[in-house]
């Protein structure tokens, strides 16, 4: 940003092998350290002006120099001065940081997604092929990466100061934040907000593997089943499939292909359905009823964990066609005619 | 009076035969029960300084404690929940029994009523209840501690707060509470006293700064402080009944905690600095001997900071989910506040501009508050910008911008304060080469203390961490390092101002020549403060009036 681009490296990894400065490992790093020295200049102008000030002053006009004051009213000219610069100053500084911020906060559309569920003292990191993650996180380098999280318990803050980037992990609330990991090595991650005893002990670290290391990593790590499988799971053992069947009669909107669209709910409003809706959907159904259907449906609050959630969103989100619901309905209703199950309740029953 | 031009406007009574004055408020009644029943604002004031100071040295012995661990990257001085407490203990101490009151509570409530002319504040019983309500305030933070500590942060965060903890929540946020009233009460009390208790010819522009400040910080005050009672009433209430409105699981809103809190939380940085700048406005005019510079611009700044103060509150939660276009504005206004406080710090340095410049102790610590301040308000304009704040907040950044404002800033008012008005408060002068080393040794130790946490912030350091990597080593051995010399920064003041009450030089009515209505009257004050209703006659910092003055007593006494 207007220095040379060798002068720059040279002076961001001088200062980071002075242990001084955090490495630039991510995209977005070298645009926030701009601001940062940007920021910096000020600050060391700014002060050095004042201090400036008082020095020569303080010399001139000691009293052994300058026996006798002279009064002075003020002057609007020298006020003004010093109150239309600094104020374009930190306009200038609303700005940029507006700039960078929609910049860090606002993902680009190829990020692939990773969940991180926050809780009382650990990370837990899902990646939709199944893999899941204690206080580590595996992304691949040079691919954007968009964390999906939330807080089983308190408020957690998942921050990677070697990436630049930093977001509150709220309970009750998916919030999201994204990188690209532009050098391989090993982070720090931190819990950045006091969540309580052991807040110090939440920390872990980031792995960036260039993307054929991922690859292996991928295949290493796989607990056999993908989030969307364990959501299927959870769709049926919960019942969901007794209603949401996608069938014409059924009870529950058509769920497939429901996410990314807009619904109009019975009060009128318009819902873009993402992440947080659908679960917001599940856990609190009578505030989200989709227009033409009556509120019906129970609350989850309680019944399912951040974890399960996570499973079922996942499992919506790809969900193109009902084909397999209906097939697991089939089974369990051809279930129905066999005369050693129960009469009623059996929507519940899970066939492996 | 030597008149010779030496490097000091110091001017003190012949001490061969000077006293302190045979009647005036310390020796007006005796006893102790005299001081705990008074109205008088100048007792009340002095029992402040005394419980501030108590309250100070705890926070103090915390702040150590919490720098002791932090010289080691292990958790091997005290274990986890222990220094969780030294934190929460130090910062709740810190604000809201130190910084919130300290200026306004004892150097306020001690001239505010003089400075106008008026003999008392409007309500002096209020006044006097006030300070029962910081001390029953002080007790149940003490009782807090004592039964076992509490462990939540300053900040109270919901749920941590309303769920997850069992340390003592409660008593710590009653203590909060009542401290609150004791606030709200001495704001409305400076309110009132400065509407309607001036003096005949005290205009309001011709009011010293330090009231004009003071106004400012009481309009905050008793605007924000009651929303802080009401949030902290709500986190005992969801405590103790559930009532839900913080809890998502029964519908509540868990960032309506901190939007409540920060609504009086930002302000209330503003309740700190305030009356401290009100106090360099003092004593930057008086060792310059000239009129503060642009003093409406100085006056209105301060209304301005008051105003634009309470609507900048979410910059405390830009990475925390809020939407973008709220975001957007609650910068825009955080760089607005930023403006009439460079304002404030030109219009003070082009103050001694053609001035006849002396540099006793106050004058000093009024450098090093423009030096560190300036400092700690330029790094808050890189937490107001929002790209960057993603980085810096939740870090030893953060920390050491706080810190650089509220010690850097507010603490070397106060001591700037305390040093400049010790004369008139006891009648003695503290003994200066002492005090001059005093000064020195805090700024070193300030710098030392608080830059390297610049530093560790840009690195990703978290605040309120018990244990940390071990690269970052140095720089928190240097911090610690800082912290010792800062700790006997202070301890000195406390030693020798306390040896001063007895051994120090008789000060005179006006050992600085300054200008203010404080100083023309006897030092140490009659209860009554002036013997007849005295006429504000000219402006404030009118040094010519000042040199007529003295001229004709000297020619009429002789």
């Amino acid at each position: 940003m207007g220095l040379s681009p060798v002068l720059w490296q040279f002076m961001v990894k001088w200062l980071h092998a002075s242990a001084l400065f955090p490495a630039e490992a991510s995209g977005i790093s070298p645009y926030v350290d701009a601001l940062y020295f940007f920021l910096l200049l000020m600050t060391v102008v700014g002060t050095a002006l004042v201090a400036v000030l008082l020095l020569v002053f303080s010399i001139r006009y000691r009293r052994e120099k300058n026996p006798v004051a002279t009064q002075v009213e003020g002057s609007t000219l020298l006020e003004a001065t010093w109150t239309i610069i600094p104020l374009a100053i930190f306009l200038v500084t609303f700005v940029w940081g507006a700039l960078l911020y929609f910049r860090i906060y606002n993902p680009p559309a190829n990020a692939m997604n990773i969940y991180v569920v926050g809780k009382q003292w650990m990370w837990k990191a899902e990646h939709p092929g199944g893999q899941h993650e204690i206080n580590a996180l595996h992304v691949p380098m040079g691919q954007p990466v968009q964390l999906t999280m939330i807080s089983q318990d308190v408020f957690h803050s998942f921050s990677i100061p070697d990436f630049r980037i930093k977001r509150e992990v709220i309970p009750g609330r998916y919030s999201t934040v994204w990188f690209e990991a532009t050098q391989a090595g090993t982070y720090h991650l931190f819990c950045t907000q006091y969540c309580g005893t052991q807040h110090s002990g939440m920390v872990g670290t980031i792995t960036v593997l260039t993307p054929d290391d991922y690859k292996k990593w991928l295949q290493q790590s796989t607990s056999g089943m993908s989030l969307a499988q364990n959501g299927e799971r959870l769709f049926a053992s919960m019942g969901c499939n007794s209603c949401h069947s996608g069938n014409a009669a059924a009870r529950g909107p058509n769920l497939a292909g429901v996410y990314g669209a807009k619904l109009t709910l019975t009060d009128g409003s318009q819902m873009l359905v993402n992440d947080a809706y659908l679960r917001d959907a599940i856990l609190n159904p009578s505030q989200h009823v989709t227009a033409g259907f009556a509120p019906i449906m129970p609350t989850y609050q309680g019944q399912i964990s951040e974890d399960g959630l996570i499973d079922l969103v996942e499992y919506i989100k790809n969900m193109q066609s009902n084909y397999r619901v209906q097939q697991t309905q089939v089974t369990a209703e051809s279930d129905l005619a066999a005369p050693t199950t129960p009469p009623q309740g059996t929507n519940e029953t899970v066939k492996p | 009076m030597s008149a010779a031009i030496g490097n000091t406007i110091l001017s003190l009574p012949d001490q061969a035969t000077a006293q302190i004055p045979k009647r005036n408020y310390i020796n007006n009644e005796h006893g102790l029960l005299s001081w705990l029943l008074t109205g008088d604002h100048k007792r009340i004031a002095i029992l402040y300084l005394i419980s501030i100071t108590f309250f100070f040295f705890i926070g103090g012995a915390f702040a150590g404690l919490i720098r002791l661990e932090l010289l080691t990257p292990q958790p091997d001085l005290v274990a986890a929940d222990t220094y969780n407490k030294f934190f929460t203990m130090h910062g709740i101490i810190m604000i809201f029994l130190f910084l919130v009151p300290s200026v306004p509570a004892t150097l306020g409530n001690f001239l505010i009523p003089i400075m106008l002319g008026a003999k008392d504040l409007a309500f002096p019983k209020i006044n006097l209840l006030s300070w029962y309500l910081y001390m029953i305030g002080g007790t149940l933070t003490l009782a807090a501690l004592v039964l076992g500590g509490v462990d939540t942060g300053w900040t109270f965060t919901t749920p941590l707060s309303t769920h997850y903890l069992n340390t003592h929540v409660i008593t710590a946020a009653t203590a909060i509470f009542i401290a609150g009233f004791s606030s709200i009460f001495t704001g409305l009390n400076f309110i009132v006293t400065i509407h309607r208790m001036r003096c005949p010819g005290m205009t309001w522009f011709r009011m010293p700064l330090f009231v004009w400040a003071h106004y400012a910080a009481s309009l905050l005050m008793v605007l924000g402080t009651p929303v802080l009672a009401i949030a902290l009433v709500l986190v005992a209430l969801e405590r103790l009944f559930g009532i839900g409105v913080f809890d998502p699981t029964k519908g509540g809103d868990p960032l309506l905690f901190q939007h409540l809190f920060w609504f009086y939380s930002h302000p209330a940085v503003y309740i700190m600095i305030l009356p401290g700048m009100g106090v360099i406005s003092e004593v930057i005019s008086t060792f310059s001997r000239k009129r503060v510079f642009g003093y409406t611009a100085v006056a209105f700044s301060s209304v301005a900071i008051a105003l634009f103060g309470f609507f900048v509150w979410e910059h405390h939660m830009f990475i925390m989910g809020v939407s973008n276009y709220s975001a957007l504005v609650f910068s825009l206004l955080t760089m607005l506040v930023a403006v009439p406080s460079a304002i404030k710090i030109f219009n003070w340095a082009f103050t001694l501009q053609k001035g006849s410049i002396t540099f006793e102790t106050p004058m000093l610590y009024a450098f090093g508050f423009m030096g560190l301040f300036t400092i700690g308000g330029l790094t808050g304009v890189f937490l107001g910008s929002l790209g960057m704040d993603i980085h810096l907040t939740e870090t030893y950044f953060i920390v050491a911008h706080f810190h650089f404002v509220m010690v850097g800033g507010m603490l070397m008012a106060f001591l700037a304060g305390v040093h400049f008005w010790w004369p008139k408060m006891t009648g003695r002068m503290y003994p200066e080469s002492l005090s001059k080393l005093a000064a020195v040794t805090t700024f070193i130790g300030f710098n030392l203390t608080f830059l390297p946490q610049f530093i560790l912030g840009y690195l990703g350091m978290p605040r309120r961490y018990h244990a940390y990597p071990p690269e970052f080593q140095v720089l928190n051995v240097l911090s610690t390092a800082g912290a010792t010399v800062l700790g006997i920064g202070y301890m000195l003041p406390m030693l020798y101002l306390a040896w001063s009450l007895k051994y120090g030089a008789i000060a005179g009515d006006n050992p600085w020549q300054a200008t203010g209505l404080e100083w023309q009257i006897q030092s140490p004050p009659l209860t009554e403060n002036f013997l007849e209703t005295p006429i504000m006659d000219h402006e404030a910092y009118d040094y010519e009036w000042l040199t007529n003055k003295t001229k004709k007593e000297v020619t009429t006494v002789g």
